[in-house]
């Protein structure tokens, strides 16, 4: 009975989160802890609140209109007028990388959103049901990971028609298959644990084991993963759109804005620099969050 | 042993299967009438007509990817609307183009990131550690194609050293296809020569703990044989793997490079194929690239397996 007790007590930690005493931390509550320790992850939680603020307020902050067209200011300089200069239009290219933001945090959130939407609950069955689903779950899944991520999101995208949200959703399916194989991984580990023994010999249903017992157990590794991940989708919608297969003109995207960059780059650098270090300070900041991330809740990791 | 490999090439198989299943479905995402939308914009009746027939289209699904993978088991991967010439054709007109730029990113990923890997662990935590990490974390969040505009500025057009897009065959001047390959290259390897570092850097800092490691120094070996000998050569094996896996990677970011560089190889293909909707050069090429990413970890796999003397027993 006592065993019993202990376990259900364990999942208790990590699902009802009980009142706890400064002594008595539970695991989320540490891992924030050694997370707000570590400088980096928090200049990039800092960064990316910047940027979704950015990115919210994108109407206030945005000096001109980021689709006004001037023929008398085309291709200027960065100025006090301009502070990032101006496009082959005579946009302003502060206005458009401001506005550009949204799109690549629409497409960064909602892609991975949908990755996790389909690949957690798939993953989670594979690894807790095993057998013949677990079989075929897992060759589809390497039958995706063996086409190349941004290969896979290219035709994805190319066969469901240029726009934003084809991109979402060819974005979101091509990374589906990562966590899928890593849900099913951890779910492999933890259903074998005392707690889910003890969980299901007090009669609880599979499906309250599967999602109350064993889900928030394998959450952290996807918490780290879905960072990263939004970092990827990031690069890969700025592809996607530089490829002219994304958001289309004249909205800003700041990879489309890199895509008409390259043919002015001798004449006005200023349109390649800005949108391209938007994406990597926005990237940088996330990966070093995922990093934080990591390390927090896996505290072995170096 | 034997055990090992055909079990290992029985795995494949399946494999491959499905993602031309994959691939085959990927066209069933086009809105409406396939042969509409192939005909292209004029949508002559009689092309339509003669697209339905030469497609199966009016066909179960399951019967018309048996057409289909019956003429890729044959060789034919159908033809390219656009210059009518077999996709087969493309793909081995194309291939040695990027096979070059992987093999040279690949060079440039590995005499950067094994070295700062090495550096990065054995002198854990000082400032070699710090500048490999930071630059690492550089090369992972850049965007290959900014890094290779960013390129273009510096060397083509403030420097003027080098060509800023172009491709030359290496059989007809090696200099200048050298000078032409050589941004391209480095703005794909860095961003493997990233993850080849944090890798290389991880299991050296294992290896460096073990016992057989303080065993060789107990010895009294100096400890340049530690590291370069005992340490990296147990180190460096999932390296392999980690190389096949990264393959993906430099075809997916090639496509991007290809593109930036104007270098007519394999990713500029697929760009080309997908704006003017060359669905069977999509398809076909896509199918090639998986095919040739698994048998290619599948070599890995191989390679591991007689580089580690345990999983032979």
């Amino acid at each position: 009975m006592k065993l019993i007790d202990t376990g259900v007590a364990a999942v208790g930690g990590a699902a009802a989160t009980p009142a706890a005493t400064p002594r008595e931390m539970t695991p989320a509550q540490r891992a924030w802890r050694r997370l707000v320790r570590r400088r980096g992850a928090m200049v990039g939680l800092c960064v990316v609140l910047a940027f979704i603020l950015i990115a919210l307020c994108a109407a206030w902050i945005a000096p001109n209109d980021p689709l006004a067209t001037s023929w008398s200011a085309v291709r200027k300089a960065p100025s006090s007028a301009f502070l990032f200069g101006t496009d082959e239009l005579g946009r302003d290219v502060f206005s458009r990388v401001v506005w550009g933001s949204r799109a690549s945090l629409l497409v960064g959130f909602s892609s991975v959103c949908i990755s996790m939407l389909l690949g957690v609950p798939i993953g989670l069955l594979a690894g807790y049901v095993g057998g013949w689903t677990d079989g075929i779950v897992s060759r589809l899944t390497d039958a995706m990971l063996a086409v190349p991520f941004l290969i896979l999101a290219i035709t994805m995208a190319a066969f469901l028609g240029p726009n934003l949200t084809n991109v979402m959703i060819a974005l979101g399916v091509s990374a589906t298959p990562v966590f899928i194989r890593l849900t099913r991984a951890q779910v492999l580990t933890v259903k074998v644990e005392d707690y889910i023994e003890a969980a299901r010999a007090v009669g609880n249903p599979h499906w309250r084991i599967a999602f109350r017992h064993v889900l928030p157990n394998v959450l952290p590794p996807l918490i780290v993963q879905s960072t990263l991940a939004i970092a990827a989708a990031i690069i890969a919608e700025a592809s996607l759109s530089f490829l002219g297969l994304g958001q289309q003109p004249p909205a800003p995207s700041w990879g489309s804005m890199l895509n008409t960059a390259k043919n002015y780059v001798d004449s006005a650098p200023w349109m390649a620099i800005w949108p391209g270090l938007s994406i990597f300070l926005l990237v940088v900041s996330l990966n070093l969050l995922g990093d934080g991330l990591r390390d927090a809740f896996d505290p072995r990791h170096k | 042993m034997l055990a090992y490999f055909i079990k290992r090439l029985a795995a494949v198989i399946p494999t491959i299967f499905l993602v031309s299943i994959i691939i085959f479905c990927l066209q069933q995402l086009l809105p409406g009438d396939p042969a509409v939308v192939l005909a292209g914009e004029d949508q002559d009746p009689n092309v339509v007509a003669y697209l339905h027939q030469k497609m199966h289209l009016d066909a179960p699904l399951p019967v018309r990817y048996g057409y289909w993978i019956g003429d890729v088991m044959h060789g034919d991967l159908g033809e390219s609307m656009r210059i009518h010439s077999p996709v087969l054709d493309l793909i081995k007109e194309k291939m040695p183009v990027t096979a070059e730029l992987a093999a040279l990113s690949m060079f440039i990923a590995l005499i950067i990131g094994i070295p700062a890997g090495i550096v990065s662990a054995v002198a854990k935590n000082s400032v070699w550690d710090y500048l490999a990490n930071a630059i690492a974390l550089w090369g992972l969040s850049t965007p290959n194609f900014w890094l290779g505009i960013l390129l273009i500025l510096l060397f083509s057009v403030n420097l003027g050293w080098l060509p800023a897009s172009g491709y030359v065959s290496p059989f007809e001047d090696l200099r200048g296809n050298l000078a032409a390959m050589i941004m391209p290259a480095f703005v794909l390897g860095n961003a493997i020569a990233a993850v080849l570092m944090r890798h290389t850097r991880s299991a050296m800092l294992q290896v460096l703990s073990a016992d057989y490691v303080r065993t060789a120094r107990a010895k009294g070996l100096n400890e340049r044989t530690v590291v370069l000998k005992h340490a990296l050569r147990n180190a460096l094996t999932p390296i392999i793997t980690l190389g096949a896996l990264e393959f993906g990677s430099l075809l997916s970011g090639a496509v991007l490079t290809e593109q930036v560089f104007s270098i007519p190889g394999f990713g500029k293909l697929i760009v080309d194929a997908v704006f003017n909707r060359d669905y069977a050069v999509v398809q076909g090429v896509v199918l090639f690239t998986s095919t040739v990413y698994i048998m290619l970890n599948l070599l890995a796999d191989f390679a591991y397996f007689f580089v580690n003397p345990r999983l032979r027993g």
